[in-house]
């Protein structure tokens, strides 16, 4: 009988060897192997405890916080007006309302490059704009690269919080309308704990899509936004170190903690 | 001399290894000009493109903020210099890309007044053809394309001939100007050549010579060839000697075949829109100090054209003595340059697009 769940070693395999290969006492990540050491991961922490640290370490230490600011806070602006749209849509009745129904699955369907592309465009025609006009003088870097992946990430945080809130019985919420609570209150109490599973997981999602994000974080970042998908990019005279494995590991054991953590707080609702 | 390589390269990167003479700033005489004091470079490079102590002891000399981006190529820098995204006062883009970014108006003219130490770059790569007078660029750091192959299998390898004629696997380079200007070098043209049916011939050839290619690499040619994918690889000598400086074994060989071969140069560049061009002038001269010039080169394993830091002996001695890095004089002048011609990038671009499509039928 063919077992389905098997193939799944195919996804769990390379991320395995990534994780012993940041073990590796060598200098490039795709050598064989030569033997066990510590020695990335005592880099990374010596220099996250502010000691010691080579450029190329700090370097890539600064490329992570920049790609966790990044992310962190697109999750949380997109997790925001994501879940408005979501409610828009499906709660209200409003002119245009079946164009932005349409449009909202507009940056989930086009190519990323189009996107970027765009964003470069658009974010040098206002800075020019307002360099000509107000004498202001504006770059690109971390602020438009946010931008640009809120822009992204606000579909998905709809799409997945619209679902949850469709299966959603309205009578809850006429329920506790009629009893006496105004709409707000309605909100806060019924509509958002009900809704929070949902608002969860496109959050999550969102953060996953901006952490490993490289096309529009290049064109909207200008060149001055140096995430750790860049930092990987910019190796191109340089073999890829253990080192990137070393802290892709520590990412994804955070980000397996981040998923236990949502599990226990869905199972507790 | 490759194992000692090996334990060289491992003892200083991998255990952190012993401070180098930069480090302790005592070897270094390079004075940094008065009146730059809390201002702000901001450089556009590669990751990990820079000697480790480089730009802390700018830093400190100079007393100025170092802002290091990286992006992945020489097109994207092109690029982010058209759109005018961030006004960087340095980039480092690769020589056959900068006679496009000079026609476009997008570098501005360096004072060497400012740059004394352009007096210790190597006649070799002073007054490059796509920079002459060097108004606009300075010479970083340069290699090679030619052959790397597994001695083992394929025995001495001194000819392009031998590579096309190998029976067994091969990977080419995906570098659609190195790789073109090649094959009009061995067909005795110009490789910067503007005559389409040179350009048109030279896609004949390599189309001739394709039958034993498997794979045209992007930037693991060196894999295939470390992980026997491949008998022999088209590629950069740094790529082969970051292998082979690693690799226990001695069976991987680099060589520029008797026809000779093409060489690149990444250079840094100040471009139009610059806000602090004269600071970037002064680390364009702190790079070509002799001692920072060691530094990069010993770090990042290009060769380095500053011809100061070779007399001086500052160089590591098992990068000086590899001829893959620093090949012997006789060879030195069978490399050529490469330059982009706007013109007849087009013609270059579908003569390549037609060599690699009839590579995957």
């Amino acid at each position: 009988m063919a077992q389905p769940a098997g193939g799944l070693w195919l996804l769990w395999a390379p991320i395995l060897l990534l994780v012993a290969f940041s073990f590796n006492d060598s200098r490039r990540a795709t050598a064989e192997w030569r033997g066990f050491t510590t020695g990335w991961y005592e880099n990374i922490f010596s220099g996250v405890m502010g000691s010691e640290a080579s450029f190329s370490t700090e370097e890539m230490l600064a490329a992570v916080r920049q790609s966790m600011t990044v992310s962190l806070l697109a999750m949380g602006l997109s997790a925001v007006l994501g879940t408005l749209v979501a409610i828009t849509l499906v709660r209200h009745r409003f002119p245009g309302k079946s164009l932005l129904d349409g449009l909202l699955y507009l940056p989930v369907v086009i190519p990323d490059i189009a996107q970027g592309v765009s964003l470069l465009v658009f974010f040098s025609f206002i800075f020019n704009m307002l360099e000509s006009v107000l004498g202001l003088k504006w770059y690109p870097g971390l602020e438009t690269v946010i931008v640009g992946h809120v822009a992204f990430n606000i579909s998905f945080v709809a799409i997945v919080v619209r679902a949850r809130l469709a299966n959603m019985n309205p009578r809850l919420e006429e329920a506790a309308r009629d009893l006496g609570a105004n709409e707000w209150r309605t909100f806060w109490r019924v509509t958002y704990p009900l809704l929070l599973p949902g608002i969860v997981a496109g959050a999550l999602l969102a953060f996953t899509l901006s952490l490993d994000d490289f096309v529009v974080t290049f064109f909207a970042g200008g060149g001055n936004a140096t995430t750790l998908t860049i930092f990987v990019y910019g190796m191109v005279r340089q073999t890829v170190t253990p080192e990137i494995n070393a802290i892709s590991t520590l990412m994804i054991g955070v980000s397996m903690v981040l998923i236990l953590l949502s599990f226990a707080f869905q199972k507790d609702r | 001399m490759t194992k000692l390589l090996a334990f060289l390269v491992a003892a200083s990167l991998v255990l952190g290894g012993p401070a180098t003479a930069l480090a302790q700033g005592e070897q270094t005489e390079w004075q940094c000009p008065a009146g730059f004091e809390g201002q702000t470079l901001r450089m556009l490079s590669f990751t990990q493109y820079i000697g480790e102590d480089v730009i802390p002891l700018f830093e400190e000399l100079c007393g100025v903020t170092v802002e290091y981006d990286v992006t992945d190529s020489s097109e994207a820098v092109l690029l982010l210099l058209r759109e005018r995204t961030v006004p960087y006062d340095i980039v480092v883009p690769t020589g056959d890309i900068i006679g496009r970014m000079i026609n476009e108006e997008l570098l501005q003219e360096i004072d060497h007044a400012n740059i004394p130490n352009l007096a210790n770059v190597s006649e070799t790569f002073i007054s490059p053809p796509y920079d002459p007078g060097n108004r606009y660029s300075i010479p970083y750091l340069w290699g090679i394309l030619a052959v790397a192959y597994n001695e083992e299998i394929t025995g001495e390898i001194d000819s392009w001939y031998d590579v096309f004629n190998h029976d067994g696997p091969v990977a080419w380079q995906d570098d659609m100007r190195m790789m073109m200007g090649t094959a009009l070098m061995l067909l005795g043209y110009d490789p910067s050549t503007t005559k389409p049916d040179e350009i048109a011939e030279a896609r004949d050839f390599l189309m001739e010579n394709s039958d034993n290619v498997v794979a045209v690499a992007g930037d693991d040619g060196q894999v295939l060839l470390e992980q026997y994918v491949v008998d022999i690889a088209i590629e950069w000598n740094g790529d082969i000697v970051q292998l082979a400086a690693e690799c226990e074994c001695d069976e991987f060989q680099f060589v520029v075949p008797q026809e000779g071969a093409l060489t690149y140069v990444d250079n840094f560049v100040i471009p139009a829109d610059a806000e602090n061009p004269l600071l970037a002038q002064v680390f364009m001269d702190f790079i070509l100090d002799p001692y920072v010039g060691a530094e990069n080169t010993n770090y990042i394993n290009y060769g380095t054209p500053n011809q100061t830091a070779l007399d001086l002996e500052l160089i590591n001695p098992d990068l000086l003595t590899n001829p893959d890095i620093y090949p012997p004089e006789g060879t030195l002048r069978t490399l050529q340059f490469v330059m982009d011609i706007p013109d007849v990038e087009e013609l270059y671009f579908e003569a390549w697009n037609e060599v690699v499509t009839s590579l995957s039928n």
